[in-house]
């Protein structure tokens, strides 16, 4: 009774919001076998849960909708689907229609320490059987989660032969139901403990930001107009990396996963002065950090544009500094169209410095 | 040694590799391969002890003299091995479980302002009923001792043997100072932990005066290491060894009164200990964020300190318009940062004060308009701290 009643509200809510926005909004389908981590990660990124604190969740029933504001003009219309097989039964019979249609993103997640694989797999196809019906042009992340329950030195292989098998069910799948089209996973290995999350969700909502392009150049022309070695734009309430530009020198640094090491870095600091000042987690809870670590870098991270902070990592020296802080407000007005809907209607324009 | 708030020295390129990699929160090293590294190390340390005691020109006394000395002792499983670890070797504290219990006396030489040791004793030897232990050798140097005992288990034999200790010592060294930890109230409400604090502390003093001993200087702590009260309570042992310490406090008092900061401490950043703080009344919650923002720092400057630019690179920078080497393009040579909270506008600050220690402060609402006038007066006060120690240091 309750499938009938949410979703008889959820279609409500559906066709009104279409009417009132544009029909861009696509799903974002979460799925994955009961207990794989489905909700947890969901919390941690959108929620600002702490790893920790993801123990208190409790199973989720049937389907969670939570629209996700993103960017100011960007939805997420995330559905977090409850994974027990009743569930995963209903879906794909009673609600087939009204779960796969009009989906843009599909994330996957296997649970690396599930005891029974090949049902997993089975649940697997099924589940893109009915998306390749409905929404063939989605895109699948494949998340293969819990990884910091491997030992560390055996990740890499058992996270390739995880992949691998997956990519055979889904051309087993693809072959015997005589599919013409390439459907192309995009597989992560992922952990609510350490910053593989971060990466993983980095680059879904990456593929989900419109425009991406012309933010791409925008940055790219600040940066080299601040001497700066390396930008990084950070949505405000996940902290997620939106965008990034780094210098020809920057692409030095022998830290690899620097963006999501940042995002975790800050993200937990957030919630150290969330419990300082007493604030609510999801508040904005600074507004400004600088660091001059001598002559070796400096660096300042700031609110940008309502809804996203710039980080700045400069070579040392206080003039550049305070040039590149004033030179960064100035460009806030290019980068306004990041707030409102609408068309993007400012280009790179020049910056004075 | 580098330093951990600026990046890397150019010349000491590779120092403290494990150190940072056990160091940072987010890697992804299994708990396993932790617990490799820290055996390692812990093999390590003893390896270069044994040389050490081996090699003739290398008098282990010499090494450890004049060095103020932290003795952990108490029952076995009260949890001494798991403080030592957390404190000064950053383990998680989720990892302690995995500790094996410690067979013989640890000593831990910590490279810090002040250079202390820390003796972790294994719980089920009894020094004063051992005839091989030389408690002259122990007990002549010592900075504090620090008796642990389980809040959660019956710790009537803990006290008993406390009582024993403290009667031994008394005798001899009376100017020891006792701390004990009244560890592991994590999970204890409120009410049962100040219930447990007095018991304790009545029954030792009673036991205490009836042998004649008014006022013996034992403090009491209640302690965790799933919160920052562990480093609380260390922060408060290591303070009483430090001579002059109100001087310490008079210059940061000072120094919040001129630009009107909240609350002021000096870190030792490695263990995350405070030195010193200003005579405003110390609370957990301002010793937590300042803790953290040290933690992002460090975490931040390992991100993109850790690596060599080019020397090209270098060149152009200095190059026009600037035309200045880059020592001379930066204000101070020492770690400067400040992060302003979205909460009253209030801006933190953190400033390196040499190797080992770092000044971190609250300041107070809208005051970041007034940042480089309290940069020139930290600069003041971090010289008088730097010229503190130079007088104060052992000769």
């Amino acid at each position: 009774m309750a499938d009938m009643e949410s979703s008889t509200s959820m279609g409500m809510t559906g066709d009104v919001r279409s009417e009132v926005k544009k029909p861009k909004k696509k799903k974002v389908l979460l799925m994955g076998k009961s207990g794989s981590g489905k909700s947890s990660m969901r919390s941690i990124i959108f929620s600002n849960y702490i790893a920790r604190d993801t123990r208190r969740l409790g199973a989720t029933i049937d389907i969670d909708l939570s629209h996700v504001k993103f960017l100011g003009n960007l939805t997420l219309n995330l559905w977090d689907c409850g994974g027990q097989e009743a569930f995963m039964e209903n879906y794909l019979s009673q609600q087939r229609v009204h779960v796969f249609s009009n989906v843009g993103v599909l994330i996957y997640v296997f649970d690396i320490e599930s005891r029974d694989v090949d049902r997993d797999m089975a649940t697997y196809v099924s589940i893109i059987s009915a998306m390749t019906q409905f929404s063939p042009t989605a895109k699948i992340y494949v998340l293969i989660h819990k990884m910091d329950l491997i030992s560390l030195h055996a990740r890499e292989a058992v996270f390739v032969d995880r992949v691998r098998l997956v990519r055979q069910k889904t051309s087993e799948f693809i072959q015997a139901a005589g599919y013409t089209a390439e459907l192309d996973l995009i597989p992560f290995a992922t952990s609510i403990w350490d910053q593989s999350l971060y990466k993983a969700w980095a680059s879904i909502i990456h593929d989900l930001v419109p425009n991406l392009s012309v933010i791409e150049s925008q940055l790219g022309s600040l940066g080299v107009l601040i001497e700066a070695e390396e930008l990084l734009l950070f949505e405000r309430t996940s902290f997620l990396v939106v965008s990034s530009w780094t210098s020809e020198e920057g692409q030095g640094n022998p830290t690899g996963d620097r963006q999501e090491r940042i995002s975790n870095i800050l993200k937990h600091f957030k919630q150290s002065i969330s419990r300082f000042t007493g604030t609510p987690r999801n508040a904005e809870q600074f507004t400004l950090m600088e660091h001059k670590a001598g002559s070796r870098f400096s660096m300042f991270a700031c609110k940008f544009t309502t809804n996203t902070y710039l980080m700045v990592v400069l070579p040392p020296g206080e003039a550049r500094f305070n040039s590149a802080k004033l030179n960064c407000q100035i460009a806030r007005e290019s980068f306004k169209f990041l707030d409102g809907p609408g068309p993007v209607s400012g280009q790179a324009q020049s910056l004075s410095s | 040694m580098s330093s951990r708030l600026r990046g890397r020295d150019i010349l000491h390129g590779q120092d403290d590799d494990a150190q940072s990699s056990q160091a940072q929160p987010g890697a992804a090293l299994s708990p396993a391969q932790q617990n490799l590294t820290r055996v390692f190390e812990q093999n390590r340390h003893k390896q270069q002890k044994q040389n050490g005691a081996k090699a003739p020109e290398q008098a282990p006394e010499a090494s450890t003299k004049g060095k103020p000395r932290l003795l952990l002792m108490g029952q076995r499983r009260s949890g001494k091995s798991s403080i030592s670890s957390v404190v000064f070797h950053k383990l998680p504290p989720s990892e302690t479980l995995f500790l094996e219990s410690t067979a013989r006396i640890q000593k831990d030489s910590m490279p810090s302002f002040m250079d202390f040791q820390v003796w972790d004793f294994p719980g089920q030897i009894d020094i004063f009923e051992n005839p091989t232990f030389d408690i002259d050798a122990m007990f002549g140097e010592i900075g504090a001792l620090i008796w642990v005992i389980d809040a959660q288990d019956d710790y009537m034999e803990a006290v008993a043997r406390l009582n024993v200790t403290i009667l031994n010592l008394q005798r001899s060294y009376p100017n020891i100072k006792i701390e004990v930890f009244i560890h592991k109230v994590d999970g204890l409400s409120d009410d049962y932990k100040l219930d447990i604090q007095r018991d304790i502390t009545i029954r030792i003093q009673d036991e205490l005066s009836d042998h004649g001993f008014e006022n013996a200087p034992v403090t009491f702590h209640l302690t965790s290491i799933y919160n920052h009260s562990i480093f609380e309570a260390f922060s408060k042992v290591i303070q009483k060894l430090i001579p002059r310490l109100g001087i310490l406090e008079a210059m940061l008092t000072n120094l919040c009164r001129t630009c009107r900061f909240e609350k002021a401490y000096l870190f030792d950043v490695l263990s995350k200990i405070y030195i010193a703080t200003d005579s405003a009344p110390a609370d957990m919650a301002s010793y937590e964020i300042c803790s953290d923002y040290i933690d992002v720092i460090i975490d931040v400057t390992e991100v993109y300190g850790g690596w060599q630019r080019s020397p090209r690179y270098r060149e152009n920078l200095e190059g026009p318009p600037w035309n200045q080497k880059l020592e001379d393009q930066v204000a101070t040579n020492w770690a400067e940062s400040c992060m302003v909270l979205s909460d009253g506008n209030k801006p933190i600050m953190l400033r390196e004060v040499d190797k080992y220690l770092a000044l971190v402060a609250i300041m107070k609402e809208d005051s970041y308009d007034k940042m480089p006038l309290v940069n020139m007066n930290v600069e003041v006060v971090v010289q008088g701290l730097k010229d503190f120690f130079e007088i104060t240091k052992s000769k």
